[in-house]
């Protein structure tokens, strides 16, 4: 029997979300399955206009990412605190925080990458070009971490209330207007003939400002909702 | 001979919500002792071991374990201590032997495929280990959450109604793996309606009124 380390425990809990995750896949599908389904649903209800969709494509991808990553972070913690894993993970020999980062990475791995890797298909259908596509993709891949993060705080605020899902919601989206606005940006930028590099640099900024606070501010909201 | 007791409990007072629980608790919990939490339903009995993992502050008094506040000791405390809830905290998806590592891993220990096997076959599921628990019966999952304890080296065991949905065999072994654990200069503390005997260990008692 050995001692694990700080880093053994953190790739534990992510290893562990993601198995639980491969054997209920349909909760994962569900996330990609809604974005993929509001993207595709623009086209068709605006109309094949090339000029306009190209103007409106990485808002309409940005919108639909922000509520599909809502729908998967009731469950964030739910799942641990209804059968008493939250119980054990606070009575771990670490900090806290360091197995909430695990839980976020893990939900991220599973409803922001996927996103990310699967917008360029979708981008085909907004006429996108070739260098907004990849812009498209490294904001999404710089900017959902926000959202998993900023989420896990909401998630952690909410849990073991009734309506706690739409509750959920409502304290989330408003943080992470930023983070559209910088995201869609990104791909304005370019497509006005610009630099995208400040409104990735600043999506990075934002990234690394949560993964700094957010985990800690997370186990802290646990703590009460255990008392 | 007497040992210097290293849980210490003084002047405790609990609420749950504006009722208050009980007031003025105080014991001491040496190497070698067993102590049975004993009370009406609703007395306060689960809120105490969660008071003494932490997760509940006092309303007065404190906790010490080593002479310290538990609240000063951090993280540290946890590698002391096992405690086992009401709720199993093993995953339905998961198989028994995956569990029990994934447990492991969260208590802050690396167990090998054939450690997890060992402890499981000795909580008498063999033959089960690589079964999801989902088409376990409440008994054997209760004994899939019960097979942490043989992991680890926690001095202290903070158990809340062990012996639920376990049959006559597994409550004789619980029984065996508490003394094990005592002989070994462990301490528990649990609570259970159902008797609980270990041979040539005095059953402190203590009453929630």
């Amino acid at each position: 029997m050995n001692k694990l380390s700080l880093f053994g425990l953190l790739g534990l809990v992510i290893r562990r979300d993601l198995l639980l995750a491969m054997r209920r896949r349909a909760d994962v599908l569900t996330t990609l399955i809604f974005f993929v389904m509001v993207v595709s649903l623009f086209p068709l209800g605006v109309g094949p206009e090339p000029e306009m969709l190209r103007k409106m494509a990485s808002g309409v991808v940005w919108v639909a990412a922000l509520l599909a990553s809502m729908l998967s972070l009731p469950r964030m913690f739910s799942a641990d605190h209804a059968d008493g894993t939250l119980e054990q993970m606070m009575l771990a020999p670490q900090s806290l925080s360091v197995l909430v980062l695990g839980k976020i990475l893990a939900h991220w791995t599973l409803s922001g990458l996927p996103l990310a890797l699967i917008a360029p298909v979708l981008g085909l259908q907004f006429d996108m070009s070739v260098q907004a596509l990849w812009i498209l993709v490294l904001a999404l891949l710089l900017g959902t971490p926000v959202l998993s993060m900023i989420g896990a705080v909401g998630a952690a605020l909410t849990l073991g209330l009734r309506g706690g899902g739409v509750l959920v919601s409502l304290l989330v989206l408003p943080l992470c207007i930023p983070v559209l606005i910088f995201g869609a940006g990104a791909v304005e930028a370019v497509n006005g003939g610009m630099s995208a590099v400040s409104n990735l640099a600043l999506l990075g900024a934002f990234t690394l400002f949560a993964l700094v606070f957010t985990p800690f501010v997370a186990a802290q909201a646990l703590r009460i909702s255990m008392e | 001979m007497q040992q210097t007791p290293l849980l210490e409990v003084k002047n405790i007072a609990c609420e749950r919500g504006d009722h208050r629980l009980f007031s003025g608790l105080n014991f001491t919990l040496a190497p070698g002792e067993l102590m049975q939490v004993q009370g009406a339903n609703g007395s306060g009995k689960t809120t105490l071991l969660r008071t003494l993992c932490g997760f509940v502050q006092p309303v007065q008094g404190s906790v010490h374990w080593c002479g310290q506040d538990i609240g000063e000791w951090d993280d540290d405390f946890h590698a002391e201590m096992c405690y086992l809830g009401h709720l199993n905290a093993i995953k339905d998806e998961l198989s028994a032997l995956e569990n029990l590592q994934m447990s492991a891993g969260l208590a802050g220990y690396t167990v090998s495929d054939q450690q997890a096997v060992a402890a499981l076959r000795r909580m008498g599921l063999q033959r089960r280990e690589h079964l999801p628990v989902r088409v376990l019966s409440q008994g054997q999952r209760r004994r899939v959450a019960l097979a942490r304890l043989l992991i680890g080296d926690a001095h202290l065991w903070i158990l809340d109604e062990p012996l639920t949905a376990l049959d006559v065999g597994a409550v004789g072994l619980m029984q065996e793996l508490i003394g094990e654990h005592l002989s070994n200069g462990g301490m528990t503390i649990f609570t259970t309606h159902q008797p609980l005997q270990v041979s040539g260990v005095q059953t402190r008692q203590l009453m929630l009124s």
